[in-house]
C-alpha cells in the first residue's frame, strides 16, 4: 500500500551482521579493522566476563553481593560497544552495564562494593570517565547529552556513550535526551541493548515502532540496528557512531539486538515469561561461540586458551571479593558528610546520635 | 551602589558570575534570546553569547539532567525551570540524579547547578505557575533551598549559590520580581547560605517567614505596634540549611513565636521549623508556636488566591492568640 505524500515515510531496516552463526565473515565491508592481538583481547575479556558472571551469581547467592543483574548473553553487546571505546570517553550505563565499566578502567572491587551498597564503590579513579550505574530507567540518558554538550562546548574530541534497554527506550527521559542531542548535534552515542524483556514485559509491548532504532528519526539523529550478538558489528557500529561524533556530525542511536542468557536479576524466574523454544534459539547465537569459531578459523583461540582465561577470571574475582569484604564498612557519620560538600550544622548535630 | 528591583539583581549577579568564571552558562525554556518569560536573564545572551546562554527545547527533565551531565565536567549551570509546578516534570532530575551526585560517588563527583524557577502566589497567573513547592525540595536530603524576598539579599544569595559545590534550589517569588527597588552594590558580595536575617527587632512575639512572607509579616508587625505589641521579624532566607540559631536566639527574648508560610498548612517548612523549635527552645516558650498557613488544599489560581493567601490580619490574630495564651 502506497503512502501518501503527506505521510511519513519508514522503512523496516534490516540488522547489520558481520559474522554467521559459524563465524563466517559475511559483510567483509562492515568488518572492523583489528590487529589479530585485538581481536584475541576482545574474546579474552568476553570469556573473562561470562566467567565473572557466573561467579557474581554464586557470591550473590553467598549472600556476598546485593544486587546483581547478570550479563551472560549480552557479552558482545557490552564488551564490543566499550571495546569500540577511547579511554577518555564517558561512560553513563544503566544498572546492568559493570561490564563495561570495569574494562574501561574502573577496578573490579569497586564494582562488587557497589553491589554491597558501599559508597567507596562509587569512589571512581580520577583517570577513570564513568558514572556509576543509577537505578532510575533511562536518567541516565540526560546524563549523557550534558557530558556530550559539555564535551563540544569545550571543542573536546570526545563522546559520552550512554546505555538502556528496551524497557529504557519507553522512558520520557529517552526521548528527551535524544531531541536535545538531535537540536544541538552533540556527541553522543545512545545504545540500547535490546535484550526482548524489561524484566518480565516482553519487547512488543514496549513499542508498536518497526524498531528501538527508528526512533531516532523522530529526534533527527543517525539510528542502526545492530546484531548485538555479533562482536564484530558492534565494535562497527559503535566506532563509526563515534567517530561522527568526534567530527561533528551528531548523535546516533544503536540498537543492539541481544539477549540475556540469565533472568533479569537474582530473582527472577524466566520459565514465567520466556519459552525454552526461544531461550534455546539465542543460546546458538552465543556470542563467545560465534565470535570463538570466527578467531578459531584464524588460528587466534583455542580451547585452552578459554580453559586458562577462565581459571584467570575466577582466581581476579575471588581475589576483588576479598578485597571488596575487607574494605571497612560504612559509618552513618561518613555518609552524612557525603551529602554536602561542607557538613552544616544540622547534620553535624545528627551524628551525634550515631555515635 | 545601585536601585534594582529583585529580578534586576538576580540578573545582576548571574551577570557578576558569568564574567567572573566561564564555566557558569544560563539555559531553559525562552531563557536565551527573550531572556526568560519575566525578563530575568535579559540582555545576558546579547553579553555573553548563544554559547554561554541558550535556549532548550521544551522538556524540563532533560534541561535539568543535562545539567547534571554539564556539572560533571566542569560547568556550573544555571538550569532555569520555567514555572515552579514544571518541576514536577524534573523532579527525578533535580532531586534524585542531581542531589545525590555526591552521595554515589562518594564524594568524587558533584553537582555545581542552581536549578532557579518563579514561584508564589498573588499574581493571578495559570494553574501550577504559582504553587509553593519548597517543601519537597526540604525533604530531600543533598539539595539546598534558597528562597530571597529583597533585591540585596537576592544578589548575594545567587552569587553564593552559584559558587556552591552542590545543587541550590532557588526559588524566586513572583509578586517580589517587580513589587520594589532598593539599594544593591555593583560588583560582587555574597550572603552565606544558611543565615536567617532579622529584619525587624522585638521583644514580644517573633514572626518566622521567608519570600513574600516576610513583607506580608512586617505589615503585621505594624499593625501589631499599632497594639502595642513589639513583633520581631525574621527571614529564614534559607531552608536547607535552616537556621535555626537565629530563631532560638530570638524565641530567647521573646519566648513566643509564630511561622508564616504560603504553603499548605500540614507537614511543610513552618512544622519542620517548630519542631526545631521544640528540640532547642521549648522552655523558653510560653505559649506553642502557630503557624499561619495556606490551607490544604489544592493552590486556586487567580480567582480566591487574595484570601487563601496569609493576610497581615491572619499573622495579627496568631500573634494576638500566642501572647494571650
Amino acid at each position: 500500500m502506497s503512502k501518501l505524500p503527506y505521510e511519513v515515510q519508514t522503512e523496516p531496516v534490516t540488522p547489520m551482521s558481520v559474522l554467521s552463526l559459524d563465524g563466517e565473515v559475511v559483510n567483509p565491508d562492515l568488518l572492523p579493522e583489528l590487529t589479530d592481538e585485538q581481536l584475541k583481547e576482545v574474546m579474552y575479556r568476553m570469556v573473562f566476563t561470562r566467567t565473572w558472571d557466573e561467579r557474581a551469581v554464586n557470591l550473590g547467592r553467598q549472600g556476598r553481593l546485593g544486587f546483581y543483574a547478570p550479563v551472560s548473553g549480552q557479552e558482545a553487546s557490552m564488551i564490543g560497544s566499550e571495546y569500540a571505546l577511547n579511554k577518555d570517553d564517558f561512560i553513563c550505563p544503566g544498572y546492568r552495564d559493570m561490564p563495561q565499566l570495569v574494562w574501561h578502567g574502573l577496578p573490579m572491587y569497586q564494582a562488587f562494593l557497589y553491589s554491597r551498597g558501599h559508597q567507596a564503590g562509587g569512589q571512581i579513579p580520577e583517570d577513570v570517565h564513568v558514572l556509576m550505574p543509577q537505578i532510575i530507567i533511562g536518567a541516565q540518558v540526560l546524563h549523557a547529552t550534558g557530558v556530550a554538550m559539555a564535551f563540544k562546548k569545550k571543542g573536546e574530541k570526545r563522546v559520552a556513550i550512554t546505555y538502556t534497554g528496551d524497557g529504557g527506550s519507553s522512558e520520557g527521559d529517552f526521548y528527551e535526551g535524544l531531541n536535545f542531542a538531535g537540536v544541538y548535534k552533540l556527541p553522543a552515542i545512545y545504545v540500547v541493548q535490546n535484550n526482548g524483556y524489561a524484566i518480565t514485559t516482553p519487547y512488543s509491548k514496549q513499542t508498536a515502532a518497526l524498531s528501538v532504532a527508528h526512533k531516532a528519526v523522530a529526534a533527527g539523529i543517525k539510528g542502526v540496528q545492530v546484531d548485538g550478538m555479533d562482536v564484530l558489528a558492534v565494535i562497527k557500529a559503535v566506532r563509526d557512531a563515534a567517530e561522527r561524533g568526534r567530527n561533528g556530525e551528531g548523535a546516533t542511536l544503536i540498537e543492539l539486538l541481544t539477549y540475556r542468557f540469565r533472568p533479569h536479576s537474582m530473582a527472577d524466574d524466566t520459565t514465567k515469561y520466556r519459552t525454552k523454544d526461544e531461550e534455546a534459539e539465542w543460546s546458538l547465537k552465543d556470542p563467545l561461540i560465534r565470535f570463538g569459531k570466527y578467531l578459531e578459523k584464524k588460528g587466534l583461540w583455542s580451547e585452552e586458551d578459554t580453559n586458562r582465561v577462565k581459571e584467570e577470571a575466577k582466581a581476579t574475582v575471588n581475589e576483588n571479593i576479598k578485597k571488596a569484604e575487607a574494605v571497612e564498612k560504612m559509618t552513618v557519620a561518613g555518609l552524612i558528610d557525603t551529602m554536602f560538600e561542607t557538613t552544616p550544622k544540622y547534620l553535624e548535630e545528627q551524628k551525634a546520635d550515631f555515635q | 551602589m545601585a536601585q534594582m528591583n529583585m529580578l534586576e539583581a538576580i540578573r545582576d549577579a548571574m551577570r557578576v558570575e558569568l564574567k567572573r568564571d566561564e564555566n557558569v552558562l544560563i539555559f531553559g525554556e525562552d531563557a536565551g534570546k527573550v531572556g526568560g518569560v519575566f525578563r530575568v536573564t535579559e540582555g545576558l545572551q546579547e553579553e555573553f553569547g548563544e554559547d554561554r546562554v541558550f535556549d532548550t527545547p521544551l522538556a524540563e527533565s532533560a534541561i535539568a539532567g543535562m545539567a547534571v551531565g554539564m556539572g560533571l565536567q566542569g560547568f556550573r549551570p544555571i538550569a532555569e525551570i520555567q514555572f515552579v509546578g514544571f518541576i514536577y516534570e524534573a523532579l527525578d532530575q533535580m532531586f534524585i540524579q542531581a542531589a545525590r551526585m555526591r552521595y554515589r560517588s562518594g564524594g568524587r563527583y558533584n553537582s555545581p547547578i542552581v536549578f532557579r524557577t518563579p514561584f508564589g502566589g498573588g499574581v493571578k497567573a495559570a494553574e501550577l505557575h504559582t504553587d509553593s513547592l519548597e517543601g519537597l525540595a526540604v525533604q530531600t536530603p543533598g539539595i539546598k533551598v534558597v528562597i530571597p524576598s529583597n533585591p540585596y539579599d537576592a544578589k548575594g544569595l545567587m552569587i553564593s549559590a552559584i559558587r556552591d559545590n552542590d545543587p541550590v534550589f532557588f526559588m524566586e517569588h513572583l509578586n517580589l520580581y517587580r513589587a520594589f527597588k532598593a539599594d544593591v552594590p555593583e560588583g560582587e558580595y555574597t550572603i552565606e547560605i544558611g543565615k536567617a536575617n532579622v529584619v525587624r527587632e522585638g521583644s514580644d512575639v517573633t514572626i518566622i517567614a521567608y519570600g513574600m512572607m516576610v513583607h506580608t509579616a512586617v505589615k503585621a508587625a505594624d499593625e501589631l505596634e499599632k497594639q502595642g505589641i513589639k513583633a520581631e521579624v525574621i527571614d529564614l532566607r534559607s531552608l536547607v540549611p535552616l537556621d535555626i540559631d537565629t530563631l532560638v536566639a530570638s524565641i530567647q527574648k521573646t519566648n513566643r513565636a509564630i511561622v508564616v508560610q504560603e504553603a499548605q498548612k500540614t507537614s511543610g517548612v513552618a512544622a519542620e521549623v517548630i519542631a526545631q523549635i521544640n528540640e532547642k527552645a521549648i522552655l523558653h516558650l510560653e505559649a506553642p508556636v502557630l503557624r499561619v498557613a495556606g490551607p490544604d488544599t489544592v493552590y486556586p489560581f487567580a480567582q480566591i488566591e487574595d484570601t487563601w493567601l496569609p493576610t497581615p490580619a491572619r499573622i495579627v490574630a496568631a500573634a494576638q492568640k500566642v501572647i494571650n495564651f
